[in-house]
């Protein structure tokens, strides 16, 4: 399958039991053996005896085998999926928090909000100097609306890290130790 | 039947066969050190919780049974990150208890507290916290699970004092044992790839220069036997490394012995000149392959083992099958008894040859002790080797005499080896000794130690006097960090930095006898033998001899570290042949 997007980042949806420091252990294990985590969300499942990890992990820096078959070696791991990009519909959340006041004292907060209403983004808080905004969408979307916004001041930015579900009829693809 | 944390906890190891328990006890500890009192399970104090770590891991590798240790929070518990890192990197189905400090506690800092779990995450196969008294059992039970099944290892059991706590109400529960274990992540029953067995068995049928590279894995699935059907099935020539020692008999003929850095000349190669390597539970460790890129260049690779994780770690291979050696080897050698036995086989004739020229022209070879000159350890263990019982267990610090055990003892039997190969722990040998001892009081057990080592755990001798386990230590004293002069002899241009530890300071006999042990030291070599059978004797208390060794004595043969090895550094009365050999090699080659 051809692989849109960036292919030296791959996503994992992990499976885990719900017990106190799994986190810990999958962090620890790609600390320790050198993986780079390029980004990583948690959330509870539709069983409160199991939460979903979704990490995008950098290959170039450790293959993918190696790193399931690590992840495997956890005694909480319970099943790996890989959510391919063309399989799979991803969304991150952006948050930023963006100076209005433009090189010569002139505001440019109608600018900003021109760029967010294109983006389909939210104004979540106005403030005299300030707006903080918020957009949701593809990976791509969200660095392509990071990349515009940062031509303003920003003041302080956060992201969610990605989470991912396949495609409705298009089944993730079960990895295997 | 109402029962609490304690209690359960000594109940649940009964439950689960546990005779021996390696501990030491302390203040989070101490609820559960009173029921120890009316239990069956012998306990036996160690004298520093690494020693109990390290006699839990010598039981272990004795026996095949999970070593169990029990210590104490905080100090103790970083006490036993040793052992428990050793038991990681070779394997070793093992089970840790350790004291914590009340659930109310934790996060405050308390007196005794550290985060033992979090501490030992990367060195334990899995970890726990019990948070509940009614926990205990079901936790054990998965303990000794994950600790014995798939790839052995470590488990550590973090326990709250409070859940022990016999005056606190919610401590006690209703007994239970669970029959069955729920890990929905962890399953490590595995069905055999038989097709790919047939696709690896191809390949061994139509290998030339076919090599068995057997790991500590095939000792870990009880597979010597398997082995050695394979080897003669196939007509196999067989290199066992450090942690395989004993899994294949030394004085078969099909046994070339240790490769690896210390390997000698004939293993190191063999593998190197192979069109296939047979990895058997063996994990392409980095004291094997030296310099990856030329290791084995032109070799095949089938790798069998019960870790998926480790295929293609270090080396792709050609074949990977995923599961336990001795069932693996067994569904081989069937495959190749249906193809024909040795008709199926290709003809390795010419190439057991090469291997019998090698073998002739480069053994492992030392010289003797000049007039007056102090005893050369290969030649103590020799004597060592020659004068104790045929079923011995060697167990082994890390170092020069750590190699010079491995190479010049005889192994003819499996697992009586025990040592710390990847973890390299200095002061294994006394307290791995004493737990094989304490599992077979009727073998003779021999600690090969060095003067560095027998300093590191030397207090553990008190253990085994007081507690009857009549361990025989040979110290091996050349008054250096032998292996770390070597390196600064070889390396850098002998300049020798903070390895000098002298022959007589401290007074090893002296020491020896504080601690209870008969002791004797000896100079000459002419009197070595007469002092080992001394002490092969004495069985009613341990035994130290101290043997003066030369101090500028090297191992020989050598794969420098990070190098290939093809360009392995023999002894030096070989070293002007194989010059002579390799420059007639490079000739051909052009």
């Amino acid at each position: 399958m051809t692989r849109p997007g960036d292919l030296a980042h791959r996503t994992l949806a992990v499976l885990v039991e719900d017990k106190a420091g799994v986190l810990a252990r999958v962090a620890d294990l790609f600390a320790r053996r050198g993986y780079n985590i390029v980004s990583l969300a948690v959330a509870p499942t539709g069983n409160d005896r199991f939460s979903r990890i979704t990490i995008v992990v950098d290959v170039e820096s450790a293959p993918l085998e190696q790193i399931v078959k690590q992840l495997f070696k956890l005694i909480n791991v319970v099943e790996i999926l890989e959510l391919e990009p063309g399989a799979s519909v991803e969304r991150e959340l952006i948050m930023v928090t963006v100076d209005t006041n433009g090189p010569n004292g002139r505001s440019r907060r109608s600018e900003i909000m021109e760029l967010v209403d294109i983006f389909k983004g939210r104004i979540l808080a106005v403030g005299a100097e300030a707006l903080t905004v918020s957009l949701e969408g593809t990976p791509d979307k969200v660095n392509d609306f990071e990349k515009l916004i940062s031509d303003y001041g920003i003041i302080e930015i956060q992201r969610s890290g990605r989470i991912a579900l396949p495609k409705i009829g298009a089944p993730a693809t079960r990895l295997r130790a | 039947m109402r029962i609490n944390g304690a209690q359960a906890l000594i109940k649940s190891l009964e439950m689960e066969g546990v005779d021996t328990v390696f501990g030491y006890p302390g203040g989070a500890i101490l609820p559960v050190y009173d029921p120890v009192i009316d239990s069956k399970i012998r306990h036996v104090l160690a004298r520093h919780e690494q020693g109990a770590g390290h006699m839990a891991e010598g039981y272990a590798h004795a026996t095949g049974r999970p070593g169990v240790c029990m210590v104490t929070s905080g100090p103790a518990a970083t006490n036993v990150v040793t052992p428990l890192a050793d038991a990681m990197l070779d394997s070793i189905p093992m089970v840790c208890i350790t004291g914590q400090v009340g659930l109310a506690s934790i996060g405050t800092d308390a007196f005794q507290e550290v985060d033992t779990t979090g501490i030992t995450r990367s060195i334990t196969k899995h970890n726990f916290l019990v948070t509940r008294a009614d926990d205990i059992p079901r936790v054990v039970k998965e303990a000794f699970y994950i600790a014995t099944t798939g790839r052995p290892g470590p488990v550590l059991i973090d326990v709250p004092k409070n859940i022990t706590d016999l005056a606190n109400p919610d401590s006690w529960f209703d007994w239970y044992w669970p029959e069955t274990v729920d890990l929905p992540g962890y399953s490590p029953e595995m069905t055999l790839d038989t097709e790919r067995v047939a696709e690896a068995v191809a390949l061994m049928c139509a290998a030339e220069r076919p090599v068995l590279y057997v790991g500590g894995g095939v000792l870990k699935s009880r597979g010597a036997e398997a082995l050695r059907a394979l080897a003669e099935i196939g007509n196999f020539p067989v290199v066992t490394t450090l942690m395989a020692r004993g899994a294949f008999p030394d004085s078969h003929e099909l046994n070339l012995g240790m490769p690896g850095m210390h390997g000698n000349y004939t293993a190191i190669t063999a593998i190197q000149e192979s069109d296939l390597l047979i990895a058997m539970g063996s994990r392409f460790d980095d004291r094997v392959t030296g310099k990856v890129p030329s290791f084995a260049p032109n070799a095949k690779i089938i790798h069998v083992d019960i870790d998926p994780a480790e295929h293609g770690k270090v080396r792709r291979p050609d074949v990977a099958i995923v599961g336990d050696a001795r069932v693996v080897m067994e569904e081989m050698v069937a495959l190749i008894e249906a193809a024909g036995g040795e008709s199926a086989l290709a003809d390795h004739d010419a190439w057991r040859s090469q291997l019998s020229g090698w073998q002739e022209n480069y053994p492992l070879t030392y010289e003797p002790s000049a007039p007056g000159e102090l005893l050369k350890p290969q030649f103590v263990l020799e004597k060592l080797r020659d004068g104790s019982p045929d079923d011995t267990i060697v167990c082994s610090g890390v170092g020069q005499h750590q190699m010079f055990a491995s190479q010049y003892w005889t192994f003819d039997h499996p697992y009586t080896w025990i040592n710390s190969g990847g973890l390299g722990t200095m002061g294994f040998s006394i307290p791995a000794a004493i737990g094989a001892k304490a599992a077979f009081p009727e073998r003779t057990v021999w600690a090969v130690d060095g003067d560095g080592c027998f300093q590191m755990t030397a207090q553990e001798l008190v253990t085994a006097s007081v507690s009857k386990i009549h361990v025989k230590i040979a110290l091996l004293n050349n008054a250096y960090l032998g292996m770390v002069r070597q390196w600064q002899e070889m390396f850098y241009d002998n300049r020798y930095s903070e390895v000098y530890l002298s022959h007589d300071m401290p007074d090893y006999v002296k020491w020896a006898e504080a601690m209870g042990c008969a002791a004797f030291r000896v100079e000459d070599p002419s009197e070595v033998e007469a002092v080992i059978a001394k002490a092969n004797a004495i069985d009613d208390r341990p035994v130290v001899v101290e043997f003066r060794c030369v101090d500028n004595e090297n191992v020989f043969p050598m794969v420098p570290a990070g190098g290939s090895n093809d360009d392995v550094i023999v002894a030096p009365s070989q070293a002007d042949a194989l010059a002579r050999e390799r420059a007639k090699r490079n000739e051909e080659a052009r």
